[in-house]
């Protein structure tokens, strides 16, 4: 393996801006990496080797001029495939958008061409980001590359198992009720969700409007600063995004303390119920949080309990309202069933077709929640059970800087274990969830593996909306504490990759 | 006891414009049952006065100046359609024939 891939990305930025290793090289490096573990892991739906090596070459031209370049000119990275590109078919991982070109670049995209990125190619996910193992991808799922028999969570389970198998320093995920931050915990990579409108959902494929965030995907919480420093800001194509700034989370991370710092334990996602292994590097995290000088504090969310079921109302209403775009006429497959059919009959055959199984599902669930005499009785509730979960968290925050609890129940499940069980499913999500319903950021950070399965584990930070910075810094201190513990970094637990 | 039955999902799924089959129909009766079963206890957190909350972070209206910006050609904006012509998209028939 190439030395360059072990490399955050910190240090692929500190040696090409000193010259002693070119773009071309770097991002080499990781195409020959994708070569190699690709088929195996499955993490892209398409690679873009050709133009990603004309930017890096574009990179090393300018840099060769004395040109003053982007912070992240040259840094390889791989883009979910629910953000639109010009320049490589756009899935979502559903057959129905099978080899479509977007007319236009999602806002992430255009920032990252303007940063003279090397896009690598787009990243599986469940299709249109409903799931938490990339079993609902029409594309086959991908692996989990401390485990092939496992899933690497989801929905963005390409951008985590491309990061944690080396295939690219950082990846683009996007979070709706926990789709970076779990596949981040079950790979030992870092994901954060920032502040709801931080980054702009243009050219995102929309899966719930209210709940969908784009973030990073990283090895380590730095990166991940850069990252999330480079695609952030207000977006006049995003009525939605802040008109304001956070401030420079890479600051933030490298000023990292848990000195003083109030943490929040939630006492309804304390572990009660959670995998012993889980539960157990979570109780040392809290401990390495005390000795660092922050206080814990028991914050108490009575809400949380509803949060599964608020956000399996409100995401399904409105996805089936998002998704009926998806009708055979604009974009996409058209089935036309035999004799003289009508545009409907068209457009239900397509989409019978073109959609799996959850997306129907949550399609179906959402139309009876919007529906005439369900209406108040599910989407109603739901929405004012979102007004009790933000008072909880609101209540949190009077007591503590930050809110702390274990990423996710287990770790990485095998494959087929929960794929037809839709309510298991979901449960992957109970500790991610309440964030997108509230609009607040949160991250989650490795923190050791599991006893009884060696599989990594994750810890996650909640902050108030807005305070992202808040989190790389606690992430960014503990962090080092455990990189010091260790002598060494999450990923350098990982086994070599069994590949043919 | 839910109320989903296999009518009820047909009946959703003509709504949704999907053209289920009985399989599916089947397994989608069971399956919402219990997830419709799970997510109705959110009735016991709230009451009629708790308000509503249908957007995470709070937004005034958000307006533009009213003027002509570059947008798709007409090309791109039929580039993905699966049929077109005369600049348009071409679809089937709208009403029956009968």
């Amino acid at each position: 393996m190439s030395e360059l891939i072990r490399k955050n990305a910190s240090e692929l930025l500190d040696l090409m801006a000193r010259g002693e290793v070119s773009s071309v090289e770097v991002t080499k490096a990781h195409l020959d990496q994708i070569a190699k573990v690709g088929d195996a892991v499955h993490s892209f739906l398409h690679i873009s080797a050709e133009s990603a090596l004309a930017t890096a070459q574009e990179v090393d031209r300018r840099r060769s001029t004395g040109e003053i370049l982007p912070a992240l000119a040259g840094l390889p990275i791989a883009v979910k495939d629910n953000l639109t590109t010009t320049d490589a078919p756009t899935t979502a991982g559903s057959k129905i958008l099978e080899g479509w070109i977007a007319p236009y670049d999602a806002t992430v995209v255009t920032k990252l061409r303007n940063e003279l990125m090397p896009i690598l190619g787009k990243t599986n996910l469940d299709e249109f980001a409903m799931g938490s193992s990339t079993e609902f991808s029409a594309y086959g799922p991908s692996k989990n590359p401390w485990d092939l028999s496992r899933i690497p969570g989801g929905s963005g389970g390409g951008s985590s198992s491309v990061v944690s198998s080396f295939q690219a320093p950082m990846a683009i995920g996007s979070d709706t009720g926990g789709s970076i931050r779990f596949p981040g915990a079950v790979t030992g990579t870092v994901g954060i969700k920032p502040t709801y409108g931080a980054v702009s959902r243009y050219g995102l494929i929309a899966l719930a409007s209210s709940l969908d965030q784009i973030g990073p995907v990283a090895r380590n919480v730095l990166d991940a600063a850069y990252l999330q420093d480079a695609i952030a800001g207000h977006d006049p194509h995003d009525s939605t995004s802040l008109t304001s700034s956070l401030g420079s989370m890479v600051e933030a991370a490298k000023n990292g303390s848990l000195k003083g710092k109030k943490v929040g334990l939630i006492k309804q996602l304390s572990g009660a119920g959670f995998q012993q292994g889980v539960r157990n590097r979570f109780a040392e995290a809290l401990k390495l949080l005390t000795d660092a000088g922050a206080e814990i504090v028991e914050v108490d969310c009575p809400s949380f309990e509803y949060a599964i079921d608020a956000y399996y109302l409100i995401l399904p209403a409105e996805a089936s309202s998002n998704l009926a775009k998806f009708d055979s006429v604009r974009f996409g497959m058209r089935v036309t069933p035999e004799g003289n059919p009508t545009i409907e009959r068209v457009m239900a055959a397509t989409r019978e077709a073109g959609f799996g199984p959850e997306v129907k599902r949550r399609i179906i669930l959402g139309t009876y929640a919007l529906s005439a005499g369900s209406f108040d009785k599910f989407y109603g509730a739901a929405l004012k059970v979102r007004t009790l979960i933000q008072r909880d968290f609101d209540a949190a925050f009077a007591k503590a800087d930050v809110l702390v609890s274990p990423t996710a129940p287990t770790t990485a499940f095998k494959f087929g274990e929960k794929v037809s069980d839709p309510l298991a499913m979901y449960l992957n999500d109970i500790a991610t969830i309440p964030a997108n319903l509230a609009g607040i950021p949160g991250i989650s950070v490795p923190i050791g593996l599991a006893d009884e399965d060696n599989l990594p584990v994750g810890i996650q930070f909640l902050a108030p909306a807005h305070k992202d910075a808040a989190l790389y810094e606690v992430g960014a201190a503990l962090e080092g504490i455990l990189e010091g513990i260790w002598g060494k970094r999450m990923m350098d637990f990982a086994p070599e990759l069994e590949v043919n | 006891m839910s109320e989903i039955t296999s009518d009820l999902v047909r009946h959703l799924a003509g709504l949704a414009r999907i053209d289920l089959n009985e399989d599916e129909v089947a397994r989608f009766t069971e399956q919402l049952s219990l997830i419709v079963d799970s997510v109705a206890k959110i009735s016991n957190a709230i009451d009629a006065n708790t308000p509503v909350t249908s957007h995470p972070i709070p937004l005034a209206n958000v307006f533009r100046e009213d003027v002509v910006k570059p947008s798709l050609t007409q090309e791109q904006a039929l580039s993905g359609a699966p049929d077109s012509g005369q600049g348009r998209f071409r679809v089937a028939a709208i009403l029956d024939e009968e």
